[in-house]
């Protein structure tokens, strides 16, 4: 199997704070490989140095055989890289961004124009050609983004946290660009913190927490790993809360959550299922919704993690952030 | 799809940037930073309306008082204008990079095959642009309302003295735009430092008339010696000694502030 990327025992602290202790990173060629992970988790700082942009403390990365620290300049040649902090310069229009790229990669003005036009028409711009990047929206600011990290055609595509802050609309549009992508053979790394999107995108996943990979494997290994299936049950009436939570508690052997009305509870073996109806039906109590379904990744980063992904881990942020720029 | 792994190119990539491209890399870069006066003309402005103004302004408010009449004041304090000028024009320098690294743009261009020198030398190259714009606005200005230069060849002397000192401080304006946390507080540095530098010189005025503690500090500010020997060369006196002690200044600026800007760049990014 060949990998487009490798890391090994990725070390970065920034003065007291450790960001990365120890990352190991395998993706293959053509796949895209989903790096989840809370704020401050140091997903950025793993894409920073497999970007060339950052130097790890200890440990070894390759893109496509190549050294990101010793054979800098050769990794550049076969990466893109669109993120958080990787940006268009706003006061340029998008085709003069898209030019300043093709000619930086060292193509004629006639051919970076070309290119420039090309990938503004793939990517729906091309009517705000002209327009400074600083008027466009939130969106079409990401389209750019994705356009200028692919001016130079590259073999590895980093997209960190691509999607954040878009409305829905946008992060299924860029969903479908990536998967056009990795259809052409792009192997792609994706850290996001949306376990829907590393769902729908990711081949693989890395969970990273507090600089550590905690898990990896498929989404579908994942959620199997950390095991069994959900059950929810709603009763129509809300007083009936406590007896649902009463059978459920009893049948599945551990007190279940209730919340808002909905009472559930991890099942390891499905065959509860009608033992728990019948409960129910004998108490007399009617039940408005019952389902019972595979555990969702956001289920699989609550049990790995203690805390759900999107929580906002404030303090660990801004640590880890302002040791990026100190 | 594994027939798409087993393809793997192994395409025979240069290791290094050449010296030409990196060359080229800087001024494509410069285009970049010029090309943004196009779309925001009020930038132009700011190079523009502040020169003037204080020509205008130090010519006709302080000349009688200063020096018996304006136009012997505008003869007198014009290099010190462009010295002034110049100095705080460099802090664009600064406030450009810090843009361009808290935005982002500096990891986009860093991320690419290009000379990893390129970003940083663009912005002093596109700001030497906009440098000699506005040198040549004051120096305008100045004719207008009735400056007279000694001779042509000393005006490029002048402009050439200043344009080197200014590449040497922008290093300093450099090291401030990285350490800064955001481009507002370049500007911090500039009211602080770069007013009173300029201000307790002979730029604008002789150094007789100082308090004798300040006289003792304006003959070792570097800003009277680049104002002095601009002066020379643009009006007349001395210029061999105060343009040698500019030059000298301008080395161990870049001696001191390069290497710490290069460091700190490093580490920050």
């Amino acid at each position: 199997m060949t990998y487009a990327i490798q890391a090994e025992g990725l070390v970065k602290r920034f003065g007291e704070t450790e960001a990365l202790a120890g990352v190991d990173l395998e993706v293959r060629q053509g796949t895209v490989l989903g790096l989840l992970g809370p704020n401050g988790a140091g997903k950025t700082t793993v894409v920073r140095i497999l970007a060339t942009l950052l130097r790890p403390d200890a440990g070894t990365a390759s893109v496509a055989g190549h050294d990101v620290v010793r054979d800098a300049h050769r990794v550049r040649q076969l990466i893109g890289l669109t993120g958080q902090y990787a940006s268009v310069d706003e006061m340029l229009t998008g085709t003069e961004n898209l030019v300043m790229i093709g000619r930086l990669l060292g193509r004629s003005r006639r051919e970076a124009r070309q290119r420039a036009a090309e990938l503004l028409e793939r990517f729906e711009l091309w009517d705000a050609r002209d327009r400074a990047a600083k008027t466009y929206s939130g969106g079409m600011r990401r389209r750019l983004d994705l356009a200028a990290s692919l001016a130079g055609d590259p073999h590895v595509l980093y997209l960190d946290e691509p999607t954040t802050g878009l409305d829905p609309r946008s992060r299924g549009g860029l969903w479908d660009i990536v998967r056009d992508l990795t259809d052409d053979g792009v192997t792609v790394l994706l850290t996001t913190q949306y376990l829907e999107e590393a769902d729908q995108l990711a081949d693989d996943i890395v969970v990273i927490d507090h600089g550590k990979v905690i898990a990896q494997g498929t989404p579908d290994g994942l959620k199997t790993q950390v095991g069994g299936s959900v059950l929810e049950v709603r009763p129509v009436t809300a007083a009936d809360n406590v007896t649902v939570a009463r059978v459920v508690g009893e049948l599945v052997g551990s007190p279940p959550q209730v919340e808002e009305g909905l009472v559930s509870a991890a099942v390891k073996d499905p065959a509860v299922l009608p033992a728990i109806v019948r409960r129910l039906d004998d108490a007399g109590v009617i039940v408005g919704e019952l389902s019972l379904r595979k555990s969702s990744l956001d289920e699989v980063f609550l049990s790995l993690t203690g805390h759900r992904a999107e929580e906002q881990d404030g303090d660990q942020d801004e640590l880890v952030a302002e040791g990026s720029v100190a | 799809m594994t027939a798409v792994a087993a393809t793997v190119p192994a395409p025979a990539l240069p290791r290094r940037v050449s010296p030409i491209e990196g060359l080229r890399h800087t001024l494509t870069l410069t285009w970049r930073v010029l090309v943004q006066i196009k779309h925001n003309p009020m930038e132009l402005m700011d190079f523009s309306v502040q020169p003037i103004m204080f020509v205008l302004l130090f010519t006709y408010v302080f000349g009688g008082q200063m020096a018996g009449s304006p136009s012997a004041y505008v003869h007198y304090m014009l290099a010190g204008i462009m010295v002034q000028n110049a100095l705080f024009a460099t802090l664009n320098t600064g406030m450009g990079l810090n843009l361009d690294i808290t935005k982002g743009v500096f990891d986009r261009l860093r991320s690419l095959p290009i000379a990893q020198a390129a970003p940083l030398a663009s912005r002093i190259l596109s700001d030497s642009v906009k440098q000699a714009w506005s040198i040549v606005l004051i120096l305008g200005i100045g004719m207008l309302i009735g400056f007279r230069p000694d001779s042509g060849l000393g005006v490029v002397e002048a402009f050439a003295l200043v344009l080197v000192f200014t590449l040497a401080f922008a290093w300093v304006a450099v090291l401030i735009g990285l350490v800064v946390s955001e481009p507002e507080k370049v500007m911090i540095f500039g009211f602080t430092t770069v007013f009173p530098l300029s201000f307790t010189s002979t730029a604008f005025v002789r150094l007789e008339t100082l308090p004798g503690w300040l006289q003792a500090w304006a003959k070792v500010n570097p800003v009277s010696n680049l104002a002095d020997a601009t002066r020379g060369m643009l009006v007349g006196g001395p210029i061999a000694s105060p343009a040698l002690k500019s030059l000298l200044w301008a080395a161990a600026i870049i001696a001191v502030a390069a290497p710490l800007a290069v460091r700190t760049l490093r580490r920050r990014v």
